[in-house]
């Protein structure tokens, strides 16, 4: 088995599957904290039940999601050193720092407060219980900045020298951290967690809506998703537009894979819409292209001129079929989230934001979605940064570990096997605490400790069953 | 004066990596003695011992990976793929019992699979951290900025016997901690295994420090040249009297006395390594200075530590402190 495959491929392979994995969870635990902290202001701030029996709801689901985001990021941190020990050297000076900073000011505001936030309501009192609810979403927001910095910096490298072994070294570290697609990448991603949160959000309470829609936890929640929807979904368009015209700025190469543009074209380019890439021939067949609309939207001129992928060398290409089609994915996803953002606006207006079943079931459908759309910007950012981890300056072939292809053949087995098993039994008590209606009698009362909890199973008797099963 | 950047991270890592190894120590030790508990109720007041602080002690371990990409990456570089094995199995390990802690709450009909996974996953991180260790200590081929060794180096029976040890170390911290926190019946049977851990550990420690030297010729001239060797006579006399605490403590079966013993024992053999290692990094080549980034990398991440690092150990010690106290198996948590 993998036989035929070199170090490298199964490095970056490896790599490839378990960030992916990663960033399921930290895109939806960023989201979910700040939704935690707000339910748990508002309970205090109206006494309203309803945000309490949401926050306890939520709390559980974000305890169980966190430490599946946690165990995959320790996973992260090491492989850098294991599979990819060049790039490390080499970037360390610049790079590392960062990361430090992000343990040191996030990694363990999360780990140190989550405790409080899960457990100690009743131990330390409703104000500093708020207190601890902030700072793990502060922690996660931090934790987002800083690891958006350094993937933004091998986008776009700023601020550094070359010394004599080699090494990447810092210069001027304002201009590292800040580097030039650092502010877009940075408000386009956390824009991403929200949205999928609330999509997921709204995927829960669609669900139950559409068996009992007068159920006031589910209302609420369903209410304040639909106008996160509304709210936000334009603004990520806004945002993501700006991050591809930042992009056309220092990554041209990548814009011309995404835009399917193998041609230059001296007098407009045409929008692409769809196609099938043909790497092998150069061209987009089949392609239903809308002319000069590219031009249009990248540099504001119906007749600008373009370069495409005929104006850069061969070994300097990514793999274009893979972003074309990842660019697009996610788009739809956007384009889709309007669409329902607009729908549930006008059902608002008509008061019948919980009696449109048909909104429901699309609620529903679109709950995954963020995670989709997350995945597929994530695919198009670093797909079309190869062949290179360090933009222009360092190619992923010399960024290799001296590891026998074995040994990564060996680990990346026992990578997938246990993802799937761990990560795929998760996945399933989340869908099943999902599928409890919250704030019911039922939840709170018989329900299981997380972690530590309040309660204590020990004093669990038979008539007190958990929900689990 | 010239600031010395480099010794000075050398010491905030050894820093990192101690609170690591004693905070992160005592919850793999509960996990390593999780099947000894006789009933499922037992093991549940044991798991909630650690169930509030688990995640911010593992965060140590980012720290030293983390810190030693920012400060050490040259030395980063050349470990991680040197010990690729024990480590990718080490972070698969703390996959399973990571998720444990949630993942048995979840369901009745997994629950044994995911204590399994508790115990098995605390244990087999144990070990391999202690295998990290062994290899280590036995030195890293490096050649041309690069690990030039094989695959299958970091296995030797000296690795396996540091693997032992950290293992029977682990779970005397363990048992110790649960001396702290529960009472009763279960407080008494987990009591009973620290005095032959205690035993196992001081022979682990009696027996690796006396084939450390014959790993590394180097290692036997530190202990007996000066400066080392002002440690060579004082650290006996650390460890006797700890042991007499650590002893003394569970014959009177004193609540916190054996659980710090514990920690001291731990705090004088990491010492002792960093001793045997001083000044290098990765045996038996690279010095700290080697191993260093440039200085300006060295003072930006310094700044940070010393500003938050204090704030760290600041709320840490206040979330233990919430959770302070024997844990009530009748009267829950609040
Ligand atoms: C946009 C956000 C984002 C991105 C791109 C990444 N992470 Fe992450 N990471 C988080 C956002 C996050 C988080 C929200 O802070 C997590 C998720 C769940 C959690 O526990 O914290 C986290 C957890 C987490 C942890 C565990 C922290 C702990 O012990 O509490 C580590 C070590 C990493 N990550 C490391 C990485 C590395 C090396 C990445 C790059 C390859 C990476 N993360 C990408
Ligand atoms: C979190 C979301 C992310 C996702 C989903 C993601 C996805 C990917 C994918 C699919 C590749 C493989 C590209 C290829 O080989 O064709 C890759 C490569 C890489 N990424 Fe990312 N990435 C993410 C974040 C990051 C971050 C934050 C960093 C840096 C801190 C990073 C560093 C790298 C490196 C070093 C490679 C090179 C290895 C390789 O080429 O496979 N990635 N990533
Ligand atoms: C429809 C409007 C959208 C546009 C025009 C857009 C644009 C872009 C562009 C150009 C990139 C690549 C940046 C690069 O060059 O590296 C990107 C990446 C990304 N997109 Fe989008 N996007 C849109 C919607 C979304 C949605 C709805 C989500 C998720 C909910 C999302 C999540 C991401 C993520 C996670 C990345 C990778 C991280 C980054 O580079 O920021 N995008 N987007």
């Amino acid at each position: 088995m993998l036989d035929g495959f070199t170090a490298e491929t199964l490095a970056r392979v490896q790599f490839a599957f378990t960030v992916s994995f990663h960033i399921i969870f930290p895109a939806f635990s960023i989201g979910l904290a700040s939704f935690l902290a707000v339910l748990n202001a508002q309970w205090l701030r109206t006494g309203d039940v309803t945000y309490l029996h949401l926050f306890d709801y939520w709390k559980k689901i974000f305890a169980v999601a966190f430490g599946m985001g946690v165990v995959s990021g320790i996973v992260m941190s090491y492989q850098f050193g294991t599979n990819w020990s060049v790039y490390a050297d080499k970037t360390g000076p610049v790079l590392g720092p960062l990361m430090a900073y992000e343990v040191l000011s996030a990694f363990f505001l999360e780990a140190g407060f989550l405790g409080i936030m899960l457990f100690g309501r009743e131990k330390v009192g409703n104000g500093l219980h708020m207190f601890a609810t902030g700072m793990v979403a502060f922690g996660t927001l931090m934790s987002a900045t800083w690891i958006l910095s350094v993937n933004s910096w091998m986008q776009t490298p700023a601020g550094y020298g070359m010394n004599d072994v080699g090494q990447f070294v810092p210069e001027d570290w304002w201009a590292v951290i800040f580097n030039p697609s650092f502010p877009y990448r940075l408000t386009h991603m956390v824009l991403a967690a929200y949205l999928t949160t609330a999509f997921v959000v709204a995927g829960v309470a669609g669900w139950h809506l559409l068996k009992d829609k007068a159920q006031a936890e589910t209302r609420r929640m369903f209410s304040m998703a639909m106008w996160m929807a509304v709210i936000v979904t334009p603004i990520q368009i806004i945002a993501g537009d700006m991050h591809g015209l930042n992009t056309l700025e220092h990554q041209p190469v990548k814009i011309m894979a995404m835009e399917g543009h193998y041609q230059s074209h001296p007098d407009g380019a045409p929008l692409i819409l769809f196609g099938i890439p043909n790497p092998e021939e150069k061209r987009i067949d089949y392609a239903i292209q809308i002319p000069k609309l590219s031009s249009l939207i990248l540099k504001h001129d119906l007749n600008a001129p373009l370069d495409g992928l005929d104006t850069i060398p061969d070994e300097d290409e990514p793999p274009v079929a893979i972003v074309f089609w990842s660019f697009r994915v996610m788009i739809a996803i956007g384009f889709a989230m309007l669409g329902i953002g607009i729908w549930s606006l006008l059902r608002r207006f008509k008061g019948q934001l919980y009696e449109d079943k048909w909104l429901h079931r699309a609620a529903l459908i679109m709950g995954p979605m963020g995670f989709v759309a997350v995945l597929a910007g994530w695919i198009t950012t670093e797909v079309g940064r190869q062949p290179f981890t360090v933009y222009g300056l360092l190619r992923t072939s010399d960024s290799l570990a001296p590891i026998a292809a074995p040994a990564v053949a060996a680990s990346l087995i026992a990578f997938i096997v246990v993802y799937f098993f761990v990560f795929g039994a998760g996945t399933y008590y989340i869908l099943r605490m999902m599928g409890k209606t919250p704030g019911t009698a039922r939840l709170g009362l018989n329900d299981a400790p997380i972690r530590a909890a309040g309660v204590t199973p020990a004093q669990q008797t038979p008539n007190r069953t958990r929900p689990a099963e | 004066m010239v600031i010395d950047y480099a010794f000075i991270w050398a010491g905030i890592i050894a820093f990192a990596v101690l609170v690591y190894v004693i905070l992160d120590g005592f919850d793999l030790g509960v996990g390593i003695l999780f099947p000894f508990g006789r009933s499922e109720q037992e093991r549940d007041v044991m798991m909630n011992s650690v169930a509030p602080i688990w995640d911010g002690n593992e965060t140590w371990l980012v720290l030293g990976g983390g810190g030693l990409f920012a400060v050490f990456p040259l030395a980063y570089a050349v470990v991680m793929p040197a010990l690729y094995m024990p480590i990718i199995l080490m972070l698969l390990a703390l996959v399973f019992r990571g998720v444990a802690f949630e993942y048995r709450w979840r369901t009745k009909r997994w629950k044994p699979v995911w204590d399994f996974a508790f115990f098995g996953g605390s244990t087999m991180a144990a070990f391999m951290q202690g295998i990290a260790l062994g290899a280590l200590v036995q030195g890293i081929e490096v050649a041309d900025r690069a690990y030039a060794g094989g695959w299958w180096d970091w296995l030797t029976p000296f690795s396996i016997l540091t693997g032992l040890a950290v293992v029977i170390g682990y779970a005397l911290l363990g048992a110790t901690w649960l001396n702290m926190k529960l009472e009763g019946p279960v407080q008494a049977h987990m009591r009973s295994f620290a005095s032959p851990l205690a035993i196992a550990t001081l022979a682990a420690i009696g027996l690796v420090s006396i084939l450390t030297p014959f790993q590394d010729p180097v290692y036997f001239h530190r202990w007996f040249n000066l400066p080392g060797s002002a440690f060579s006579v004082v650290m006996p006399v650390l460890l006797a009297l700890t042991t007499y605490k650590l002893f003394t403590g569970l014959r009177d079966h004193h609540d916190i006395a054996p659980f710090m013993a514990s920690l001291a024992l731990f705090g004088i053999s990491f010492i002792g390594i960093g001793i045997s290692f001083y000044p290098h990094m990765v045996p038996p080549d690279m010095t700290i200075w080697q191993a260093a980034a440039p200085e300006s990398s060295l003072k930006f991440t310094l700044v940070g530590a010393v500003v938050l690092v204090p704030l760290i150990l600041g709320y840490t010690a206040y979330a233990y402190w919430v959770f302070r106290g024997k844990i009530d198996p009748e009267k829950g948590y609040h």
